[in-house]
């Protein structure tokens, strides 16, 4: 292990440059060390952003050497084997500033996508009993640890062709909840999860599956989806 | 278009992708046939002619395609050169519409 990192960092917002940084390398060190240390100690006026730094908030993903990842819990030793980083902001969504992306149409496609719980109980009602080894659950539990970093969305090619298209984080969310048999609007959410700028647009290139840090499949997740949509339409005429 | 037609694309390019995996296969294996047990060209025609069993399935073979290809190129004309709306979808029905001609017009060389 050599003592120091070359780190390249992207400084600017859509027009801009790579900025050369050297940085101490120490064991166990994570690539939001890295941010945190050029920021801390050579560069003050350095933007990125983080929270939790242990996996949960979703917020410090960034494009590493060439990948989205989430900083906080990528091990430079995993990406760095030459002692070379490569830090630039994620993909597919308008830059700010420096690692900072505008995540609005990132979280406004999961509304688009209708990814949020509609009951149909009251307080009243007593509670609804799901049991955890239905098909159903099974396949809702399978995507329900998404934590929105957007590490799929930048990886995905077809929101890089047609940006109208959801992404696999919000078409993952409208899975879960299709699955969810508390839920009340699956139907409305199959609509509006249908044709060019929903499920049907996903090529199966797996680039959200092979990236997303929680291991999940989105698309499976939109499989299903494209299944269930089908399926509704065909139906319903 | 709504988001229901685009539904029924998709469903259709399902479709017409599964009888196409059949007929390649069928087509290549007669190719294949035909080849190694020395058939001339007339020989060919020979056995084709007035069959109707072959002209049906290439007339299903030249369907599927005329419904396979339009909209698999829909997404390759808005992803690639980002073509969209009306104008695309007019383009590929010609399009398609030529499929189908040049398509049935081999069919009805060997058959007739």
């Amino acid at each position: 292990m050599s003592a120091t990192l070359r780190v390249r960092v992207w400084r600017g917002a859509a027009q801009g440059g790579f900025q050369a940084f050297e940085v101490p390398r120490h064991a166990s060190q994570t690539v939001l060390d890295v941010v945190t240390y050029i920021q801390r100690s050579l560069d003050p006026t350095l933007a990125y952003r983080f929270a939790c730094r242990v996996g949960m908030c979703g917020s410090c993903a960034m494009t590493v050497n060439g990948a989205p990842r989430w900083t906080c819990r990528t091990h430079v030793d995993r990406v760095a084997g030459n002692g070379a980083l490569e830090i630039a902001p994620l993909r597919n969504l308008p830059v700010i500033r420096d690692l900072v992306t505008d995540m609005r149409e990132f979280f406004d496609k999961l509304a688009r996508a209708k990814g949020y719980f509609h009951g149909r109980l009251s307080k009243k009602d007593d509670f609804a009993q799901v049991k955890p080894d239905s098909p159903a659950r099974v396949q809702a539990d399978a995507g329900i640890e998404c934590i929105g970093c957007a590490v799929c969305y930048s990886a995905c090619d077809v929101v890089k062709w047609n940006p109208d298209y959801l992404g696999p984080a919000a078409l993952n969310r409208a899975w879960t909840l299709v699955n969810d048999e508390r839920d009340a609007a699956k139907e409305e959410r199959l609509r509006a999860v249908a044709g060019d700028a929903g499920c049907h647009a996903c090529h199966t290139h797996m680039s959200c599956t092979e990236r997303c840090p929680k291991h999940i499949s989105p698309t499976a997740a939109i499989a299903g989806l494209k299944r269930e949509v089908a399926a509704l339409f065909v139906k319903t005429g | 278009m709504s988001a229901k037609t685009q539904t029924y694309l998709w469903l259709i390019q399902r479709l017409s992708a599964a009888v196409l995996a059949l007929c390649v296969l069928v087509h290549l294996a007669t190719l294949i046939y035909a080849v190694r047990g020395g058939l001339s060209a007339a020989e060919i025609l020979g056995r084709t002619r007035g069959n109707l069993a072959w002209f049906a399935f290439y007339s299903i073979f030249v369907f599927a395609v005329t419904l396979h290809v339009p909209i698999g190129l829909r997404a390759v004309l808005s992803e690639w050169l980002g073509w969209r709306g009306a104008g695309r979808d007019l383009a590929l029905l010609g399009f398609g519409v030529l499929l189908a001609w040049g398509g049935m017009r081999a069919v009805m060389a060997v058959f007739l």
